[in-house]
């Protein structure tokens, strides 16, 4: 893995995948101390985000390596015209390994052409955000105690949230069945299934949570957005069926958890916090130790 | 060769491109930059053909397009055939194929795509689904239908 860039989950290998998850296991076991002392990451954040930037920043941090970065567009030469093929050419020479993110989609490839450092897409516009998927992997794995053949729901937003394509395309190594649970105008998007399908993944539509609560083993969450619906109506009509609550979970399986990349807003009720169920913080906290081990093993370390 | 070709100038030196659908032809001078090197290009469109109904025909005078390049217009005109001609004569015969790769001659249409806001040079790889063509950005990994382009 040294030297490689982490742009898109589908260029990884499920070898190589289950490594990188196995590197991260280990990492939260026994942290390693100064591990990568005398590494400079460069964390180029071009539009804002809290917890991948702080959890990169974190994860260097803790591994004894410096960062340097901007966490906003506005105080870079790009405001002045400057293209990101410059910016990001200029930055690979002043560090180890870039981070990037960026609003546009493709712009983590753009970097990695641009210098020859290792490049980790924090996510580009709503393509990709490989390090999410490795860290919902890497939960998945941990709460359920194994990957293959899960039976996994994704719920809510399917059309625009980046994360669950990836995470759903990189299920398709693992044998699992997979149910889709949104609003029909923001279902899993035809390419998506194309490529499920191509791989002979099993998968099937819902309209509803209560369709898919006593089947599954994983319930992956993401926001359903009011700006998504033409009109204030259509959203009101669908919005309770994406909402969870404490009470829904009557029926579900023990070993079943809630997943979500968060932020949540309304999506989750709060009752769930308390439940065996809830799994999210959890999910939230493996972002450190999956980009420890990206970053060890970029490094050569 | 028939009548249509008659019609229009016999070119010394350069390419014929042949069965070109008809409203292909100006798309095709433009994507391949038949036209930039300031030499006779004569460009036939709805002729009428016994293949197609009607087409669309090139003549370039000066430039012999590649295997290679023609087959980057085999989404727009995938029953193409080319003629290299040198001295008036057909040197050589081909028809396009469908590439695996598509490079820099088309742009994204996806606004979004990093392609569409810097100087990239843009690469898709193509894909066949039954009978759809499907073309997968390189950047921003987005798939079209082919005649989305």
């Amino acid at each position: 893995m040294k030297g490689r860039d982490i742009v898109s989950i589908k260029e990884l290998s499920k070898e190589q995948i289950l490594a990188i998850l196995t590197r991260a296991e280990e990492m939260k076991k026994n942290p390693p101390g100064s591990l990568l002392k005398g590494h400079l990451m460069a964390s180029c954040f071009f539009e804002p985000s809290t917890r991948t930037r702080l959890s990169f920043e974190s994860a260097m941090k803790r591994l004894g390596g410096e960062v340097i970065g901007f966490s906003d567009a506005g105080s870079t030469a790009t405001q002045k015209g400057e293209s990101l093929y410059d910016a990001m050419k200029m930055i690979g020479f002043y560090s180890d390994v870039v981070v990037i993110r960026h609003p546009l989609e493709g712009a983590a490839k753009q970097a990695a052409y641009a210098t020859n450092k290792p490049v980790i897409n924090a996510g580009d516009g709503a393509n990709e955000h490989p390090s999410q998927t490795l860290l919902d992997l890497l939960t998945i794995k941990e709460c359920q105690g194994k990957m293959e053949g899960l039976n996994i729901a994704f719920v809510g937003d399917l059309l625009y949230g980046r994360t669950v394509h990836s995470l759903a395309l990189a299920l398709r190594l693992f044998d699992c069945r997979l149910y889709f649970v949104a609003p029909s105008l923001l279902a899993m998007p035809d390419t998506i299934c194309q490529q499920l399908r191509q791989a002979g993944v099993p998968f099937s539509f819902h309209q509803s949570m209560e369709d898919v609560m006593d089947k599954v083993d994983i319930l992956y969450m993401t926001r359903v957005q009011k700006e998504r619906f033409a009109n204030q109506e259509e959203y009101l009509n669908v919005k309770d069926n994406f909402i969870l609550t404490s009470r829904m979970l009557e029926k579900c399986q023990k070993q079943m958890k809630v997943l979500h990349p968060l932020p949540r807003v309304n999506e989750i009720d709060v009752s769930v916090d308390a439940t065996p169920f809830a799994h999210y913080f959890n999910q939230a906290e493996n972002g450190l130790y999956v980009r420890q081990a990206l970053l060890a093993m970029l490094l050569g370390k | 060769m028939g009548e249509t070709q008659l019609s229009v100038a016999a070119i010394e030196n350069g390419t014929v491109i042949d069965h070109i659908p008809a409203g292909q032809g100006m798309r095709i001078v433009r994507l391949l930059k038949l036209a930039d090197h300031k030499k006779k290009v004569t460009l036939g469109l709805n002729l009428p053909s016994k293949s197609l109904g009607y087409k669309d025909l090139i003549k370039v005078e000066g430039r012999e397009v590649s295997e290679e390049e023609a087959n980057q217009i085999a989404l727009f005109a995938p029953k193409a055939t080319l003629n290299i001609i040198r001295n008036y004569r057909i040197e050589k015969k081909f028809a396009v194929t469908l590439p695996t790769t598509i490079s820099k001659i088309l742009t994204c249409p996806n606004q979004q795509c990093i392609t569409n806001h810097e100087q990239v040079q843009t690469q898709f790889r193509v894909s066949r689904f039954g009978h759809r063509v499907m073309l997968h950005c390189d950047f921003c990994e987005k798939g079209f239908a082919h005649d989305c382009y």
